[in-house]
Protein backbone atom coordinates (compact mmCIF):
# COMPACT_ATOMS: atom_id res chain seq x y z
CA UNK A 1 0.00 0.00 0.00
CA UNK A 2 2.77 2.33 0.98
CA UNK A 3 4.72 1.56 -2.16
CA UNK A 4 1.87 2.24 -4.49
CA UNK A 5 1.16 5.63 -3.01
CA UNK A 6 4.79 6.62 -2.49
CA UNK A 7 5.70 10.04 -3.75
CA UNK A 8 8.99 11.13 -5.13
CA UNK A 9 9.33 14.85 -4.86
CA UNK A 10 11.68 16.38 -7.35
CA UNK A 11 12.59 19.61 -9.05
CA UNK A 12 13.13 20.66 -12.63
CA UNK A 13 15.21 23.77 -13.29
CA UNK A 14 15.10 25.29 -16.76
CA UNK A 15 18.55 26.76 -17.29
CA UNK A 16 17.43 28.56 -20.44
CA UNK A 17 15.05 30.60 -18.29
CA UNK A 18 17.34 31.21 -15.31
CA UNK A 19 18.74 34.73 -15.28
CA UNK A 20 20.96 34.21 -12.25
CA UNK A 21 19.15 36.91 -10.29
CA UNK A 22 19.52 35.07 -6.99
CA UNK A 23 15.89 35.35 -5.85
CA UNK A 24 15.82 31.67 -5.08
CA UNK A 25 18.86 31.99 -2.81
CA UNK A 26 17.34 34.90 -0.91
CA UNK A 27 13.93 33.24 -0.59
CA UNK A 28 15.57 30.06 0.63
CA UNK A 29 17.63 31.81 3.29
CA UNK A 30 14.62 33.72 4.58
CA UNK A 31 12.37 30.68 4.55
CA UNK A 32 14.74 28.32 6.29
CA UNK A 33 16.40 30.57 8.89
CA UNK A 34 19.76 30.07 7.22
CA UNK A 35 22.41 31.79 9.34
CA UNK A 36 24.80 34.37 7.94
CA UNK A 37 27.72 36.33 9.33
CA UNK A 38 28.68 39.96 9.30
CA UNK A 39 31.50 39.24 6.89
CA UNK A 40 30.50 36.79 4.20
CA UNK A 41 33.49 37.43 1.97
CA UNK A 42 34.84 33.92 2.47
CA UNK A 43 32.37 32.02 0.35
CA UNK A 44 33.76 28.67 1.43
CA UNK A 45 32.23 29.26 4.84
CA UNK A 46 28.93 30.70 3.63
CA UNK A 47 25.87 28.56 4.14
CA UNK A 48 23.66 28.53 1.06
CA UNK A 49 21.14 25.73 0.77
CA UNK A 50 20.44 26.98 -2.71
CA UNK A 51 23.48 28.26 -4.56
CA UNK A 52 23.85 29.67 -8.04
CA UNK A 53 26.91 28.72 -10.04
CA UNK A 54 28.06 30.51 -13.15
CA UNK A 55 29.15 28.39 -16.09
CA UNK A 56 30.87 29.63 -19.23
CA UNK A 57 31.65 27.81 -22.43
CA UNK A 58 35.20 29.20 -22.33
CA UNK A 59 35.09 30.59 -25.86
CA UNK A 60 36.35 34.05 -26.88
CA UNK A 61 34.08 37.02 -27.48
CA UNK A 62 31.72 36.49 -30.34
CA UNK A 63 30.96 32.94 -29.30
CA UNK A 64 31.10 33.34 -25.55
CA UNK A 65 28.10 32.09 -23.65
CA UNK A 66 27.24 31.89 -19.98
CA UNK A 67 24.71 30.01 -17.93
CA UNK A 68 23.60 30.24 -14.32
CA UNK A 69 22.97 26.99 -12.53
CA UNK A 70 21.00 26.97 -9.26
CA UNK A 71 21.99 24.04 -7.09
CA UNK A 72 19.76 22.86 -4.21
CA UNK A 73 20.23 19.49 -2.50
CA UNK A 74 19.72 16.81 -5.15
CA UNK A 75 17.91 14.44 -2.78
CA UNK A 76 19.66 11.51 -4.45
CA UNK A 77 17.84 8.23 -4.61
CA UNK A 78 20.97 6.20 -5.26
CA UNK A 79 21.14 2.77 -6.82
CA UNK A 80 18.26 1.61 -4.71
CA UNK A 81 15.82 3.57 -2.61
CA UNK A 82 17.68 5.49 0.07
CA UNK A 83 21.16 4.64 -1.14
CA UNK A 84 22.11 8.32 -1.20
CA UNK A 85 25.81 9.08 -0.70
CA UNK A 86 25.19 11.03 2.49
CA UNK A 87 22.55 8.76 4.03
CA UNK A 88 24.64 5.63 3.75
CA UNK A 89 27.67 7.13 5.48
CA UNK A 90 25.99 8.92 8.39
CA UNK A 91 27.11 7.21 11.60
CA UNK A 92 24.46 8.95 13.70
CA UNK A 93 21.34 8.28 11.57
CA UNK A 94 21.01 12.05 11.52
CA UNK A 95 20.24 12.01 7.84
CA UNK A 96 17.59 9.74 6.50
CA UNK A 97 15.72 8.95 3.30
CA UNK A 98 11.96 8.74 3.36
CA UNK A 99 10.44 6.17 1.06
CA UNK A 100 7.15 8.02 1.36
CA UNK A 101 8.32 11.34 -0.09
CA UNK A 102 11.81 10.60 -1.40
CA UNK A 103 13.20 13.46 0.64
CA UNK A 104 16.59 13.26 2.32
CA UNK A 105 16.09 14.66 5.79
CA UNK A 106 18.62 16.13 8.19
CA UNK A 107 17.91 16.16 11.91
CA UNK A 108 20.12 18.82 13.44
CA UNK A 109 19.77 17.70 17.03
CA UNK A 110 20.83 14.24 16.03
CA UNK A 111 23.89 15.30 14.03
CA UNK A 112 27.18 15.42 15.89
CA UNK A 113 29.11 17.15 13.17
CA UNK A 114 31.55 14.53 11.86
CA UNK A 115 31.00 15.91 8.33
CA UNK A 116 31.31 12.53 6.67
CA UNK A 117 28.18 13.37 4.69
CA UNK A 118 29.80 16.56 3.42
CA UNK A 119 32.76 14.58 2.19
CA UNK A 120 30.54 12.06 0.46
CA UNK A 121 28.20 14.56 -1.20
CA UNK A 122 29.38 15.06 -4.78
CA UNK A 123 27.31 18.23 -5.13
CA UNK A 124 28.66 20.25 -2.18
CA UNK A 125 25.08 20.64 -1.05
CA UNK A 126 25.85 20.22 2.63
CA UNK A 127 27.16 22.91 4.91
CA UNK A 128 28.72 22.93 8.33
CA UNK A 129 27.86 25.40 11.07
CA UNK A 130 31.21 26.61 12.33
CA UNK A 131 29.50 29.08 14.67
CA UNK A 132 26.22 29.48 16.46
CA UNK A 133 23.97 31.73 14.41
CA UNK A 134 24.04 35.37 15.45
CA UNK A 135 21.01 37.26 14.21
CA UNK A 136 21.05 41.05 13.90
CA UNK A 137 19.10 42.82 16.65
CA UNK A 138 15.40 42.10 16.43
CA UNK A 139 15.69 39.59 13.61
CA UNK A 140 14.97 36.67 15.89
CA UNK A 141 11.35 37.75 15.86
CA UNK A 142 11.27 37.33 12.11
CA UNK A 143 12.60 33.79 11.99
CA UNK A 144 10.25 31.13 10.71
CA UNK A 145 8.82 29.09 13.60
CA UNK A 146 8.34 26.16 11.24
CA UNK A 147 12.04 25.52 10.68
CA UNK A 148 14.25 24.80 13.65
CA UNK A 149 17.39 26.93 13.79
CA UNK A 150 20.70 25.13 13.80
CA UNK A 151 23.40 25.26 16.41
CA UNK A 152 27.17 25.27 16.11
CA UNK A 153 28.72 21.98 15.08
CA UNK A 154 26.00 20.46 12.91
CA UNK A 155 25.52 19.97 9.20
CA UNK A 156 22.59 21.44 7.34
CA UNK A 157 21.22 21.34 3.82
CA UNK A 158 18.19 21.96 1.66
CA UNK A 159 15.13 20.04 2.81
CA UNK A 160 12.89 20.78 -0.20
CA UNK A 161 11.07 23.05 2.31
CA UNK A 162 9.74 19.97 3.99
CA UNK A 163 7.93 22.01 6.64
CA UNK A 164 5.67 23.25 3.87
CA UNK A 165 4.68 19.66 3.19
CA UNK A 166 3.94 19.21 6.87
CA UNK A 167 1.79 22.34 6.88
CA UNK A 168 0.02 21.32 3.68
CA UNK A 169 -0.72 17.93 5.16
CA UNK A 170 -2.14 19.51 8.30
CA UNK A 171 -4.44 21.63 6.19
CA UNK A 172 -5.52 18.61 4.15
CA UNK A 173 -6.26 16.66 7.34
CA UNK A 174 -8.34 19.55 8.61
CA UNK A 175 -10.40 19.47 5.43
CA UNK A 176 -10.80 15.70 5.67
CA UNK A 177 -8.39 14.87 2.86
CA UNK A 178 -5.33 12.65 2.93
CA UNK A 179 -3.82 13.90 -0.32
CA UNK A 180 -1.70 16.99 -0.78
CA UNK A 181 -2.26 18.66 -4.14
CA UNK A 182 0.58 19.80 -6.38
CA UNK A 183 0.07 23.50 -5.75
CA UNK A 184 -0.27 23.07 -1.99
CA UNK A 185 3.31 21.98 -1.57
CA UNK A 186 5.81 24.13 -3.40
CA UNK A 187 9.26 25.13 -2.24
CA UNK A 188 10.19 28.73 -1.45
CA UNK A 189 12.67 28.93 -4.36
CA UNK A 190 10.06 27.69 -6.82
CA UNK A 191 7.64 30.39 -5.80
CA UNK A 192 10.29 33.10 -5.68
CA UNK A 193 11.76 32.54 -9.14
CA UNK A 194 10.62 35.53 -11.24
CA UNK A 195 11.47 33.74 -14.48
CA UNK A 196 9.51 30.62 -13.58
CA UNK A 197 12.60 28.51 -14.16
CA UNK A 198 12.00 26.20 -11.22
CA UNK A 199 9.22 23.61 -11.16
CA UNK A 200 8.53 21.34 -8.24
CA UNK A 201 6.30 18.31 -7.83
CA UNK A 202 5.93 14.57 -7.58
CA UNK A 203 8.00 12.65 -10.12
CA UNK A 204 5.86 9.56 -9.60
CA UNK A 205 2.69 11.35 -10.58
CA UNK A 206 2.12 11.65 -14.36
CA UNK A 207 -0.23 14.58 -13.75
CA UNK A 208 2.44 16.72 -12.17
CA UNK A 209 4.32 19.22 -14.32
CA UNK A 210 7.74 17.92 -13.32
CA UNK A 211 6.86 14.48 -14.63
CA UNK A 212 5.63 15.85 -17.92
CA UNK A 213 8.74 18.01 -18.32
CA UNK A 214 11.39 15.33 -17.94
CA UNK A 215 9.48 12.04 -18.36
CA UNK A 216 11.63 10.05 -15.94
CA UNK A 217 12.38 6.49 -16.96
CA UNK A 218 11.51 4.24 -14.01
CA UNK A 219 13.58 1.38 -15.45
CA UNK A 220 16.75 3.47 -15.19
CA UNK A 221 16.26 5.11 -11.79
CA UNK A 222 14.34 8.02 -13.23
CA UNK A 223 16.84 9.01 -15.90
CA UNK A 224 15.18 11.70 -18.01
CA UNK A 225 13.87 10.69 -21.42
CA UNK A 226 13.46 14.29 -22.53
CA UNK A 227 16.60 14.88 -24.65
CA UNK A 228 17.01 18.39 -23.24
CA UNK A 229 16.94 17.22 -19.65
CA UNK A 230 19.94 16.06 -17.67
CA UNK A 231 21.04 15.48 -14.12
CA UNK A 232 24.32 16.53 -12.53
CA UNK A 233 27.00 13.83 -12.51
CA UNK A 234 24.56 11.36 -14.01
CA UNK A 235 27.20 8.68 -14.38
CA UNK A 236 28.00 8.54 -10.68
CA UNK A 237 24.75 6.69 -10.20
CA UNK A 238 23.51 8.94 -7.43
CA UNK A 239 20.21 9.38 -9.29
CA UNK A 240 19.39 12.91 -8.18
CA UNK A 241 15.80 14.14 -8.09
CA UNK A 242 16.78 17.55 -9.40
CA UNK A 243 16.69 17.75 -13.19
CA UNK A 244 18.02 20.50 -15.40
CA UNK A 245 16.70 21.51 -18.79
CA UNK A 246 18.72 23.22 -21.47
CA UNK A 247 18.53 23.49 -25.23
CA UNK A 248 22.28 24.23 -25.40
CA UNK A 249 24.51 21.22 -25.71
CA UNK A 250 27.58 22.67 -23.98
CA UNK A 251 25.51 23.13 -20.83
CA UNK A 252 24.23 19.58 -20.95
CA UNK A 253 27.82 18.43 -21.40
CA UNK A 254 28.85 20.48 -18.38
CA UNK A 255 26.57 18.35 -16.24
CA UNK A 256 29.10 15.54 -16.06
CA UNK A 257 32.79 14.94 -16.77
CA UNK A 258 32.56 13.93 -20.40
CA UNK A 259 35.67 13.34 -22.45
CA UNK A 260 36.16 15.54 -25.51
CA UNK A 261 35.58 12.65 -27.87
CA UNK A 262 32.60 11.38 -25.93
CA UNK A 263 29.07 12.11 -27.02
CA UNK A 264 26.44 12.56 -24.34
CA UNK A 265 23.65 11.40 -26.59
CA UNK A 266 24.76 7.81 -26.13
CA UNK A 267 24.51 8.05 -22.36
CA UNK A 268 27.01 5.39 -21.39
CA UNK A 269 25.31 5.12 -18.06
CA UNK A 270 25.52 3.10 -14.96
CA UNK A 271 23.79 -0.15 -15.80
CA UNK A 272 23.18 -2.82 -13.29
CA UNK B 1 71.43 -7.95 26.60
CA UNK B 2 73.35 -7.16 29.73
CA UNK B 3 70.74 -4.59 30.76
CA UNK B 4 68.00 -7.18 30.43
CA UNK B 5 69.94 -9.61 32.51
CA UNK B 6 70.46 -7.00 35.20
CA UNK B 7 66.78 -6.25 35.29
CA UNK B 8 65.89 -9.88 35.63
CA UNK B 9 68.37 -10.28 38.44
CA UNK B 10 66.97 -7.27 40.31
CA UNK B 11 63.44 -8.56 40.04
CA UNK B 12 64.48 -11.96 41.29
CA UNK B 13 66.27 -10.39 44.22
CA UNK B 14 63.31 -8.20 45.10
CA UNK B 15 60.96 -11.13 45.09
CA UNK B 16 63.33 -13.22 47.15
CA UNK B 17 63.94 -10.41 49.62
CA UNK B 18 60.25 -9.81 50.20
CA UNK B 19 59.59 -13.49 50.60
CA UNK B 20 62.14 -13.63 53.36
CA UNK B 21 60.86 -10.52 55.10
CA UNK B 22 57.18 -11.50 55.18
CA UNK B 23 57.56 -15.14 56.01
CA UNK B 24 58.12 -14.69 59.77
CA UNK B 25 55.59 -12.00 60.91
CA UNK B 26 52.87 -13.35 58.57
CA UNK B 27 50.37 -13.89 61.36
CA UNK B 28 50.70 -10.34 62.68
CA UNK B 29 50.08 -8.90 59.25
CA UNK B 30 46.87 -10.92 58.85
CA UNK B 31 45.48 -9.68 62.14
CA UNK B 32 46.22 -6.13 61.12
CA UNK B 33 44.37 -6.66 57.83
CA UNK B 34 41.28 -7.90 59.64
CA UNK B 35 41.26 -4.91 61.92
CA UNK B 36 41.41 -2.35 59.07
CA UNK B 37 38.83 -4.05 56.79
CA UNK B 38 35.77 -3.07 58.84
CA UNK B 39 35.96 0.72 58.51
CA UNK B 40 36.85 0.46 54.83
CA UNK B 41 33.78 -1.65 54.03
CA UNK B 42 31.60 0.63 56.12
CA UNK B 43 33.02 3.62 54.29
CA UNK B 44 32.11 2.13 50.93
CA UNK B 45 28.61 1.14 52.05
CA UNK B 46 27.99 4.61 53.43
CA UNK B 47 29.43 6.10 50.26
CA UNK B 48 27.14 3.96 48.12
CA UNK B 49 24.06 5.03 50.05
CA UNK B 50 25.15 8.63 50.07
CA UNK B 51 25.60 8.67 46.31
CA UNK B 52 22.32 6.83 45.76
CA UNK B 53 20.48 9.36 47.86
CA UNK B 54 22.31 12.19 46.16
CA UNK B 55 21.57 10.86 42.69
CA UNK B 56 17.98 9.73 43.13
CA UNK B 57 16.58 12.23 45.59
CA UNK B 58 18.71 15.33 46.06
CA UNK B 59 19.89 15.86 42.49
CA UNK B 60 16.42 15.61 40.92
CA UNK B 61 15.17 18.11 43.52
CA UNK B 62 17.96 20.51 42.69
CA UNK B 63 17.59 19.94 38.96
CA UNK B 64 14.06 21.29 38.77
CA UNK B 65 13.08 24.77 39.82
CA UNK B 66 9.50 25.21 40.94
CA UNK B 67 7.53 27.99 39.36
CA UNK B 68 3.96 29.10 39.94
CA UNK B 69 1.73 29.97 37.01
CA UNK B 70 0.98 33.70 36.82
CA UNK B 71 -2.69 32.98 37.48
CA UNK B 72 -4.34 29.87 38.80
CA UNK B 73 -6.86 28.37 36.38
CA UNK B 74 -9.75 26.09 37.19
CA UNK B 75 -10.39 23.70 34.31
CA UNK B 76 -13.44 22.04 35.89
CA UNK B 77 -15.24 25.33 36.27
CA UNK B 78 -14.60 26.33 32.68
CA UNK B 79 -15.38 22.96 31.10
CA UNK B 80 -18.79 23.08 32.85
CA UNK B 81 -19.48 26.52 31.37
CA UNK B 82 -18.50 25.92 27.74
CA UNK B 83 -20.28 23.83 25.14
CA UNK B 84 -17.63 22.04 23.08
CA UNK B 85 -15.40 20.71 25.84
CA UNK B 86 -11.67 21.14 25.27
CA UNK B 87 -12.15 22.41 21.73
CA UNK B 88 -13.99 25.52 22.93
CA UNK B 89 -10.71 27.12 23.95
CA UNK B 90 -8.07 24.80 22.48
CA UNK B 91 -9.24 24.77 18.90
CA UNK B 92 -8.00 24.10 15.37
CA UNK B 93 -7.50 26.98 13.01
CA UNK B 94 -8.78 26.71 9.46
CA UNK B 95 -5.33 26.01 8.05
CA UNK B 96 -5.00 22.94 10.28
CA UNK B 97 -2.68 24.48 12.84
CA UNK B 98 -3.57 24.21 16.47
CA UNK B 99 -4.18 27.16 18.77
CA UNK B 100 -2.72 25.54 21.89
CA UNK B 101 -2.92 27.76 24.93
CA UNK B 102 -5.69 30.35 24.49
CA UNK B 103 -4.77 33.96 23.94
CA UNK B 104 -6.34 36.90 25.72
CA UNK B 105 -8.64 37.37 22.75
CA UNK B 106 -10.63 34.26 23.61
CA UNK B 107 -10.76 34.94 27.35
CA UNK B 108 -12.05 38.47 26.82
CA UNK B 109 -15.32 37.14 25.40
CA UNK B 110 -16.43 36.33 28.95
CA UNK B 111 -13.91 38.07 31.17
CA UNK B 112 -14.18 41.65 29.97
CA UNK B 113 -15.34 42.44 33.49
CA UNK B 114 -14.89 40.63 36.77
CA UNK B 115 -17.56 37.94 37.07
CA UNK B 116 -16.95 36.16 40.33
CA UNK B 117 -15.06 36.81 43.49
CA UNK B 118 -12.01 34.61 42.95
CA UNK B 119 -8.80 36.55 43.65
CA UNK B 120 -7.17 34.98 40.58
CA UNK B 121 -9.90 36.25 38.30
CA UNK B 122 -9.66 39.72 39.79
CA UNK B 123 -5.91 39.64 39.21
CA UNK B 124 -6.47 38.39 35.67
CA UNK B 125 -8.88 41.14 34.74
CA UNK B 126 -6.96 43.92 36.45
CA UNK B 127 -3.46 43.03 35.38
CA UNK B 128 -3.97 41.48 31.98
CA UNK B 129 -7.41 42.14 30.48
CA UNK B 130 -7.64 45.83 31.28
CA UNK B 131 -4.02 46.42 30.28
CA UNK B 132 -4.29 44.28 27.15
CA UNK B 133 -1.32 42.11 28.12
CA UNK B 134 -1.02 38.44 27.29
CA UNK B 135 -0.69 36.10 30.24
CA UNK B 136 2.80 34.57 30.27
CA UNK B 137 1.56 31.00 30.83
CA UNK B 138 4.18 28.39 31.53
CA UNK B 139 3.48 25.58 29.09
CA UNK B 140 3.85 22.09 30.52
CA UNK B 141 4.04 20.34 27.16
CA UNK B 142 6.39 22.68 25.29
CA UNK B 143 8.61 20.65 22.99
CA UNK B 144 12.07 21.46 21.60
CA UNK B 145 12.35 23.48 18.40
CA UNK B 146 13.26 20.46 16.34
CA UNK B 147 9.95 18.75 17.04
CA UNK B 148 7.08 18.96 14.61
CA UNK B 149 3.83 17.86 16.15
CA UNK B 150 0.61 17.95 14.20
CA UNK B 151 -2.48 18.00 16.36
CA UNK B 152 -4.56 17.62 13.20
CA UNK B 153 -2.89 14.32 12.29
CA UNK B 154 -3.44 12.87 15.75
CA UNK B 155 -6.87 14.22 16.59
CA UNK B 156 -8.58 14.57 13.21
CA UNK B 157 -7.06 11.60 11.38
CA UNK B 158 -6.04 9.12 14.06
CA UNK B 159 -8.99 10.08 16.27
CA UNK B 160 -6.99 10.24 19.48
CA UNK B 161 -8.35 12.03 22.50
CA UNK B 162 -6.63 14.76 24.50
CA UNK B 163 -6.22 12.55 27.57
CA UNK B 164 -3.86 10.08 25.87
CA UNK B 165 -1.05 12.62 25.87
CA UNK B 166 -2.17 15.38 28.23
CA UNK B 167 -3.75 13.34 31.01
CA UNK B 168 -6.82 14.43 32.93
CA UNK B 169 -5.89 18.08 32.96
CA UNK B 170 -9.47 19.02 32.10
CA UNK B 171 -10.57 17.69 35.47
CA UNK B 172 -8.11 19.74 37.50
CA UNK B 173 -9.30 22.51 39.78
CA UNK B 174 -6.03 24.36 39.91
CA UNK B 175 -2.84 24.46 37.91
CA UNK B 176 0.02 22.43 39.25
CA UNK B 177 3.46 23.81 39.98
CA UNK B 178 5.54 24.16 36.83
CA UNK B 179 8.86 22.42 37.31
CA UNK B 180 11.54 23.66 34.97
CA UNK B 181 14.71 21.75 34.27
CA UNK B 182 17.48 24.18 35.18
CA UNK B 183 19.83 22.78 32.56
CA UNK B 184 17.59 22.30 29.53
CA UNK B 185 14.80 24.73 30.37
CA UNK B 186 12.11 22.17 29.55
CA UNK B 187 9.18 21.28 31.74
CA UNK B 188 9.36 18.21 33.94
CA UNK B 189 6.29 16.87 32.19
CA UNK B 190 8.54 16.06 29.23
CA UNK B 191 10.87 13.81 31.22
CA UNK B 192 8.15 12.65 33.57
CA UNK B 193 7.89 12.58 37.33
CA UNK B 194 9.72 9.31 37.65
CA UNK B 195 13.45 9.89 37.51
CA UNK B 196 13.98 6.22 36.74
CA UNK B 197 11.87 6.62 33.62
CA UNK B 198 9.05 4.31 34.68
CA UNK B 199 5.77 5.00 33.05
CA UNK B 200 2.35 4.00 34.29
CA UNK B 201 0.10 6.05 32.03
CA UNK B 202 0.47 7.15 28.42
CA UNK B 203 0.53 10.79 29.55
CA UNK B 204 3.32 10.42 32.11
CA UNK B 205 6.04 11.47 29.70
CA UNK B 206 6.43 13.29 26.39
CA UNK B 207 9.84 12.20 25.20
CA UNK B 208 10.77 11.00 21.73
CA UNK B 209 10.64 7.42 22.96
CA UNK B 210 7.01 7.89 23.91
CA UNK B 211 6.13 9.14 20.43
CA UNK B 212 8.15 6.33 18.88
CA UNK B 213 6.52 3.68 21.02
CA UNK B 214 3.06 4.52 19.73
CA UNK B 215 4.24 5.18 16.19
CA UNK B 216 5.91 1.81 15.98
CA UNK B 217 2.76 0.03 17.10
CA UNK B 218 0.58 1.95 14.71
CA UNK B 219 2.88 1.70 11.71
CA UNK B 220 2.47 -2.04 12.01
CA UNK B 221 -1.28 -1.65 12.33
CA UNK B 222 -1.58 0.59 9.29
CA UNK B 223 0.59 -1.74 7.23
CA UNK B 224 -1.51 -4.73 8.18
CA UNK B 225 -4.69 -2.95 7.20
CA UNK B 226 -3.18 -2.01 3.85
CA UNK B 227 -2.33 -5.53 2.75
CA UNK B 228 -5.08 -6.61 0.43
CA UNK B 229 -6.23 -10.13 1.19
CA UNK B 230 -6.19 -12.14 4.40
CA UNK B 231 -3.98 -14.73 2.65
CA UNK B 232 -1.39 -12.09 1.79
CA UNK B 233 -1.54 -10.83 5.31
CA UNK B 234 -0.94 -14.33 6.65
CA UNK B 235 1.97 -14.97 4.28
CA UNK B 236 3.52 -11.62 5.19
CA UNK B 237 3.15 -12.33 8.85
CA UNK B 238 4.60 -15.81 8.40
CA UNK B 239 7.65 -14.45 6.56
CA UNK B 240 8.15 -11.93 9.32
CA UNK B 241 8.13 -14.64 11.95
CA UNK B 242 10.46 -16.99 10.10
CA UNK B 243 12.83 -14.40 8.67
CA UNK B 244 12.49 -11.35 10.91
CA UNK B 245 13.30 -8.11 9.21
CA UNK B 246 13.06 -9.35 5.65
CA UNK B 247 9.44 -8.57 4.84
CA UNK B 248 7.98 -5.11 4.50
CA UNK B 249 5.62 -6.01 7.31
CA UNK B 250 5.20 -3.24 9.83
CA UNK B 251 7.95 -1.09 8.42
CA UNK B 252 7.82 2.67 8.32
CA UNK B 253 8.99 5.00 5.59
CA UNK B 254 12.46 5.60 6.99
CA UNK B 255 15.09 3.78 4.99
CA UNK B 256 17.60 3.98 7.85
CA UNK B 257 15.49 2.97 10.83
CA UNK B 258 12.53 1.24 9.14
CA UNK B 259 10.28 3.24 11.41
CA UNK B 260 8.40 6.35 10.37
CA UNK B 261 10.77 8.72 8.57
CA UNK B 262 12.53 11.35 10.71
CA UNK B 263 10.76 14.23 8.97
CA UNK B 264 7.41 12.91 10.14
CA UNK B 265 8.00 14.32 13.62
CA UNK B 266 10.99 16.62 13.09
CA UNK B 267 11.46 19.88 11.34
Amino acid sequence: MKHKKAKKYGMVIDLDKCTGCGSCMVACMAENNVPFRKDESDKLLSITWMRIYKLTNGKPFPNTDICYLPRPCMHCEGQHEGHSPCVTVCPAIATDYSSETGIVSQIYTRCFGCRYCMASCPYHARYFNWWDPVWPDGMEKYLSPNVSPRMRGVVEKCSFCFHRYQMAKEKAFMEGRRKVEEDEYQTACTQACPAGAITFGDLNNPNHTVYRMVKPDPKHHGRPTNPNAFRLLERLGTNPKVYYLSSREWIRRAGDNYLKSESIAKKPAHHE
Amino acid sequence: MSALDDNAKEIAEDAGGEGVATSSPEINQKEQDNRSEGPIILFFILGLFASLILGWIIFPKLLYSKKKQPIDFNHVLHVAEVEDGCESCHFFREDGTYSGVPKLEQCIDCHEEIQGDSPDEIKFVEEYVSKGREVPWLIYSRQPDSVFFSHAAHVKVAGMDCVTCHGHIGESESLKIYEENRITGYSRDIWGKSIGGFKKNTWDRMKMDDCAECHRKNTAKIERAGVKTPTNRLIDHFIDVVYPGTSKFGKGSSVQTERDACFVCHK
